[in-house]
């Protein structure tokens, strides 16, 4: 694989939240609102991108009996650096999500990435692997986040965007995209329509 | 009684899967059959029977704050809290290499169904989730731990069994359509069951 196709397939042939199915659980707790998620996409990113560097250049010398511990030891001691970060410039935020950037440790596609690339390729791909899927993560979480918002609270990063006259003409809030559940179907709507592009995606 | 109590709400009000989603990740990709869905279910169950009473331990006489006075009385004033992300992790990923280990040499068919699953078991959010939900509550004792641990382990087992065979079901009779097939459709019907398991919020025993 050239470096442009690890950079660029992640978005779309090879997603990793629609197509490889990695990392959901805070693809449904932090999409309630625009602005967590794309807070919790650039974590990502970052974490993602460090880590597979990190792990690329010592691969050879992890012993492969205990590389999962040394692989969580890494991205957590990341994910500690970037939940600093956040309480120190963006407090707010950092508070709405809360446990949802502790939990970046357990994002599958973190591991995922490491086990299926990292440990095997060298840094420069890796480092572009782990971009290329955060942004690929980052995308689905924001496309979620953006329904979410605007059909559950009528805003788009706070501001209002479903005018007044709607309101006063009968127009309600969806209440249910509020609740977790919709996350999930909101996803499976996403897959829906991205398999009937890419029909080679599609299950027998 | 308390215990009991716990034990059904951790099953059915506090599912790890229709209340928190938690461990979606491997939920999704090990329910096509219910025979391999019931093994990860028992695994996930063993593991977070086991580290959650670790972690308890861990939480209550080394990491919360004035938890090392039995130490020395001079420790009152420190505080690893900010540790206990990095140490639950480090139980979770040692436990699920022992783990990985026993089920290799005893159980290879179970360990190639699984293939890439095992390890990720260690980073399957219902488990870390489970010690953050420990702490966050703070459970009165060991035994506490035990029993949330174990139900919210059964909680897991059962609905990924469920899902399971439901999926079977559809696999064989149903006709979706084909962009939905498979992964799709799950989520959706995670989603109707998950607004389903919402009406068991406030049972009491």
């Amino acid at each position: 694989m050239s470096n442009k196709e690890v950079f660029f397939n992640p978005f779309s042939k090879s997603n990793p939240v629609i197509v490889q199915i990695l990392g959901i659980c805070s693809a449904l707790a932090v999409t309630v609102k625009l602005e967590p998620a794309i807070v919790m996409g650039l974590s990502v990113i970052a974490v993602l991108a460090f880590s597979n560097v990190i792990i690329s250049l010592i691969r050879n010398t992890i012993p492969t009996n205990i590389r999962i511990i040394v692989q969580l030891v890494i991205v957590a001691g990341l994910v500690v650096i970037v939940s600093q970060l956040l309480q120190a410039y963006a407090y707010n935020v950092n508070k709405q999500l809360s446990v949802f950037i502790g939990l970046i440790i357990t994002n599958c596609i973190l591991m995922g990435r490491l086990e299926a690339f990292a440990m095997a390729n060298r840094p420069w791909p890796s480092f572009l692997d782990g971009v290329g899927n955060g942004i690929g993560y980052a995308i689905i979480l924001i496309i979620v986040a953006f329904f979410r918002e605007l059909l559950g609270s009528g805003t788009l990063l706070g501001f209002q965007v479903v005018p007044q006259s709607f309101y006063d003409a009968g127009y309600v809030n969806n209440g249910l995209m509020i609740l977790p559940p919709m996350a999930l179907i909101v996803v499976a709507c996403i897959i829906w329509v991205h398999r009937s592009f890419n029909k080679d995606l599609q299950e027998k | 009684m308390e215990n009991l109590n716990l034990f059904i709400r951790s099953i059915f009000v506090d599912n790890m899967i229709f209340a928190y989603f938690l461990g979606m990740c491997s939920f999704i990709a090990v329910s096509k059959n219910v025979k391999t869905a019931f093994g990860l279910g028992i695994a996930v169950t063993f593991m977070l029977t086991v580290t959650l009473p670790v972690n308890y331990l861990l939480n209550t006489y080394v990491l919360s704050p004035a938890a090392l006075t039995w130490l020395s009385p001079d420790f009152a004033d420190v505080d690893l809290s900010f540790l206990s992300l990095i140490v639950f992790i480090a139980v979770i990923a040692s436990m699920t290499q022992l783990v990985e280990m026993v089920v290799e040499k005893y159980a290879p068919a179970l360990y190639a169904s699984l293939g890439i699953f095992l390890p990720l078991i260690a980073v399957n959010c219902a488990i870390l989730g489970g010690s953050l939900f420990m702490q966050q509550r703070g459970f009165a004792n060991t035994g506490t731990a035990v029993v949330a641990g174990l139900g919210w382990g059964i909680g897991w087992l059962l609905a990924i069994t469920a899902v399971a065979a439901i999926r079977e079901r559809i696999a064989q009779y149903s006709n979706i359509p084909a962009p939905l097939r498979g992964v799709g459709i799950t989520f959706i019907i995670t989603a109707l069951m998950g607004v389903a398991f919402m009406s068991f919020l406030g049972i009491k025993i």
